[in-house]
């Protein structure tokens, strides 16, 4: 098979290697990585110098009870396939993440989160059993096994190759979103909406360029599932090409979250928009990583306990000195559901936001990285692709137990990728 | 009025897309193949994805003796049959010319099957005075090439034939689009490393549901094979038969 360059998401971090696209799981044996449609950030989904296995062809329906809202998919199958199939029959996944091209599989891997975690809990909380390779011989396992479980919810597809998940679905009213959105005029206020926020899907949108009284300010979401006549959809755009490197520079992005910021007037207003306008924005502009040149981007994301706002307060701040930022960037609420040992979220405010790649932002989120260590927080394995393992073990107190669990599950070690070697999450030390 | 769509061929992944398709738009589908606990997953998914019911059905191009079963299973009041049909194989050249034998099943994977199956249907949608016909060829069809003439020979001839069935139904009211696909990212074309203007069967089902509502006679899909093939088309055959292209 020829040897393909591929990269995560950022397209900061590369790797050489062969991609193999089986079509069935019959003669799947778990001989290297498993991949799905490499919507992490770094190199969670990299394999340099090796070869790794492409799920996405595996992505059939297996079972479906629309009575009860479980379901049997292939891992393989997109979140965003999942809801334009469902929402108009009444179902969703019950955890949606910000962009509907993740697999189920790579959203078991990373126990992601969506807008609604404070109500409903991380994704593979959601998920009642999963199907795993180990070796040749293809495994189920529930919440009943509960270090294998545990070590394969957000485990990054160190346990064995998912290959089939049964989730459990969330009623929805029907395919729109009635959704009000509000100024947040500055950090108090923006902590204080969400705090306030009782909807069941929340989020808040974040200028990360605005500095002194300005500073937090931004846009909080709230959403709920309903029903009515749909505004037609506009197709996809594609980013066709690299944009040169200074698209996303320092005043461009300050002049785009200025108007962005006014687009939503002064007392409010509530929209009804597509589920999936909702739930993915950013799904509408195919290959929209390519907006960040060819030298690609990092996403930066932590979460931080519930008392440590101040400590976010602060992070934000250098971000905001430092004009790195892009447009996109998410602060939100978390509830404390998580389902694996090395699952991201706890309750706290969790930030995100996305850096091109350049020396000055690298240093920046070397110290951003310290500064959540210090608050108590964590980072984000989807995201991540330049932490350092001694501090990202101490960010994730179970993750001797996974270590443990995994050394059985993949003795030989096979399915490390780039991020398990980088990090050396596969030993204690 | 509800649809019925047969689908000949229905494990191919061209196939699985546009199952997936018609499945979502309330289709009802009749999954025809060979390989049986292939099509149970897909009949599985396509329920899943909305078709009222999906049935798997044997079908063998090579043996006539499943055609008539089928036609009965699809043939029920209130609904209007169409058919897609996406069979066809292809062995390299090589293997052809090392084994002679081999030909006779390319032409009836690709023609004699598929085109006889066409021709016990058509009374069917004659009488309906209504449905549709996909047929899927292939761009190998429209000139003899060195590298593999016997598949394009047979492609060429289903591609004769469905003219001729679109000739012969078009008065009917029922409509034959001929789908030439390129090379199409699928299971078949990856051992053959990069392909020029390669495509994937979702963007293939996509051309062919707006050929369908064009009601278009002949769809390449890329579009670019189009003028590709048109001038393929034009080179002499004194200058051609020295080529390989």
């Amino acid at each position: 098979m020829t040897k393909t360059t591929y990269t995560g998401w950022g397209r900061a971090l590369r790797a050489e290697g062969t991609i193999s696209r089986p079509a069935s799981p019959v003669d799947l044996s778990a001989t290297a990585p498993a991949i799905g449609n490499r919507r992490s950030y770094g190199d969670a989904p990299l394999n340099d110098g090796a070869t790794v296995i492409d799920m996405t062809r595996m992505d059939q329906i297996v079972a479906f009870d629309p009575a009860t809202g479980l379901i049997t998919v292939q891992s393989g199958i997109t979140l965003g396939d999942l809801v334009r199939v469902l929402a108009p029959q009444g179902w969703l996944p019950a955890v949606l993440p910000g962009t509907g091209f993740a697999t189920v599989g790579g959203a078991i891997a990373m126990d992601v989160h969506g807008k609604n975690h404070h109500h409903m809990g991380s994704f593979c909380e959601n998920v009642t059993a999963i199907t795993i390779v180990q070796g040749d011989t293809p495994r189920k396992i529930t919440p009943k096994n509960t270090g294998l479980w545990k070590s394969t919810c957000g485990g990054l597809g160190q346990t064995g190759i998912i290959t089939q998940a049964t989730l459990q679905l969330t009623r929805t009213k029907g395919d729109l979103m009635l959704v009000t959105e509000q100024r947040a005029t500055d950090w108090d206020h923006h902590i204080a909406l969400l705090d306030a926020s009782d909807a069941p899907y929340t989020v808040g949108w974040i200028d990360a360029t605005a500095k002194g009284s300005a500073l937090g300010r931004g846009i909080v979401e709230e959403g709920e599932t309903c029903k009515g006549l749909r505004p037609t959809r506009r197709a996809a755009k594609k980013i066709p090409f690299d944009a040169p490197h200074w698209a996303l520079s320092g005043p461009i992005v300050k002049a785009f979250n200025a108007a962005y910021y006014r687009r939503v007037p002064k007392s409010g207003r509530t929209v009804v928009r597509p589920i999936q306008d909702f739930f993915f924005p950013l799904d509408k502009i195919h290959d929209w990583n390519r907006l960040y040149g060819k030298r690609g981007f990092h996403q930066f994301q932590c979460v931080v306990p519930l008392g440590q706002a101040n400590a976010l307060r602060a992070m934000m701040d250098m971000i905001a000195e430092s004009s790195l930022a892009s447009p996109l960037a998410v602060l939100k609420r978390m509830g404390p559901g998580r389902a694996g040992y090395l699952s991201f979220p706890m309750e706290g405010y969790t930030l995100a936001v996305d850096f091109p790649n350049r020396p000055q932002a690298r240093d920046l989120i070397a110290q951003l990285e310290t500064a959540t260590l210090a608050a108590g927080g964590r980072l984000y394995l989807a995201k991540d692709a330049l932490s350092t393992g001694p501090a990202l073990k101490k960010m994730y107190p179970d993750h001797p137990k996974w270590v443990a669990n995994v050394t059985k599950a993949d003795p030989q070690g096979l399915l490390q990728t780039d991020m398990t070697r980088r990090l050396e999450l596969r030993t204690l030390t | 009025m509800t649809d019925t769509w047969i689908i000949l061929g229905a494990s191919s992944t061209i196939a699985k897309a546009f199952t997936r398709s018609v499945a979502e738009q309330g289709a009802r589908v009749i999954l025809a193949g060979r390989r049986m606990d292939d099509l149970a997953a897909i009949a599985a998914d396509a329920t899943a994805r909305g078709a009222p019911e999906a049935t798997p059905v044997m079908f063998d191009a090579r043996d006539p003796a499943t055609f008539q079963p089928i036609i009965e299973s699809a043939n029920t009041e209130g609904t209007t049959i169409h058919c897609a049909v996406f069979v066809g194989s292809m062995p390299a050249q090589d293997a052809i010319d090392a084994d002679p034998t081999l030909l006779d099943g390319v032409i009836a994977d690709s023609l004699t099957g598929p085109a006889r199956f066409l021709q016990m249907l058509a009374p069917v949608l004659q009488a309906q005075g209504a449905g549709m016909i996909v047929g899927v060829g292939s761009v190998a069809g429209d000139r003899g090439r060195v590298g593999n003439y016997v598949y394009g020979a047979a492609k060429a001839g289903f591609a004769t034939y469905l003219s001729g069935l679109r000739n012969a139904l078009g008065r009917h009211g029922v409509h034959v689009l001929t789908v030439k696909p390129g090379p199409v990212d699928t299971a078949m074309t990856e051992g053959l490393g990069p392909q020029p203007f390669m495509t994937t069967a979702d963007a293939v089902v996509a051309d062919i549901h707006k050929a369908l509502g064009k009601k278009r006679n002949t769809l390449y899909t890329k579009w670019i094979w189009l003028p590709v093939m048109t001038v393929i088309k034009l080179i002499p055959e004194p200058i051609f038969k020295k080529m390989s292209i």
